[in-house]
């Protein structure tokens, strides 16, 4: 089965890239743009046996920093 | 005095932190490659070196930092032998939670490459104890994602145990208090961005990176 994992910064944490894409937003003409952050999907093709302790596990020691990050997990 | 640096698929100053640990030692160090399960018996001094380990896939030193030979790392550190992390030997020390804290893309988007000046904050380290408290040195920084972040009570909390061992003298990357070098709370890892290893001959332009290997090599001599 197909799992989605959505990586996004914590709120607070500074986001250069974020900021520089809604720049580039501004550039492009495109107004009404409060704010940009940016994150990281993912998407795992899982055993439909795999636990969500597993997946929460993949999440916190690998695909995510939680020192910055946090993460959704969606059984899609 | 035997000495290791860690090489990962993706180091590029794993050469050069070698050149610097036989400068200072006399013998060349064991090069370690990361899928190894153990370092070689005795060694007494970790080196994980600049570079784009992996690629900086997921995120810089993620990859690196699950690889086989950190466990033997994280073993040897905690038995008390010193490990430096310089650049992304720093990104792979916090990745695996060695040291605290992360690495994120530099606050001005770009790649810094230059040399800096660096404040001493802590000169009674293993690796730092050939300086003096306050001086600046000169060391070269060379990264993109050197931009150090940790929430504000991790940063009081290493403020206050003294474990920033060096910050930036002016501003480089954006990181939370210029902090530009971080200490475990043993005091036997030592993480830093700009790379001493750069800054040990003439040659380079300068040496102020050389008394960090002799202060931390030279305690265990």
């Amino acid at each position: 089965m197909k799992v989605n994992v959505y990586v996004t910064l914590k709120p607070g944490v500074l986001d250069p890239q974020g900021k520089a894409i809604h720049h580039a937003l501004e550039g492009l003409g495109f107004g009404g743009v409060a704010d940009v952050r940016a994150g990281r999907f993912i998407e795992l093709d899982v055993a439909d046996d795999v636990s969500d302790a597993d997946l929460d596990a993949m999440c916190a020691r690998l695909l995510a920093n939680t020192v910055i990050e946090n993460y959704r997990i969606e059984r899609a | 005095m035997k000495t290791a640096v860690i090489v990962f698929p993706g180091s590029n100053c794993d050469r050069d932190m070698a050149v610097a640990l036989e400068k200072v030692t006399g013998r060349a160090p064991a090069m370690v490659w990361h899928r190894e399960t153990a370092l070689p018996d005795g060694i007494d001094f970790i080196a994980l070196p600049g570079g784009f380990s992996y690629g900086d896939y997921l995120r810089s030193g993620a990859m690196a930092a699950r690889s086989p030979i950190l466990r033997a790392v994280a073993d040897a550190a905690g038995r008390g032998v010193p490990v430096l992390g310089v650049c992304n030997g720093f990104q792979v020390l916090t990745e695996a939670q060695l040291l605290p804290g992360a690495l994120m893309r530099n606050a001005g988007l770009n790649f810094v490459c230059r040399t800096v000046p660096l404040k001493v904050e802590n000169s009674q380290s293993l690796f730092t104890a050939a300086y003096r408290a306050g001086e600046i040195i000169d060391i070269p920084v060379a990264h993109h994602d050197g931009n150090y972040f940790a929430d504000a009570a991790t940063l009081d909390r290493i403020e206050g145990e003294g474990r920033v061992a060096f910050r930036y003298a002016q501003p480089v990357n954006g990181s939370a208090r210029d902090i530009a070098g971080v200490l475990n709370d043993a005091g036997n890892v030592l993480g830093m961005m700009p790379h001493p290893e750069r800054a040990i001959d003439r040659a380079h332009g300068g040496t102020d990176g050389l008394r960090l290997f002799e202060a931390a090599l030279g305690v265990l001599a």
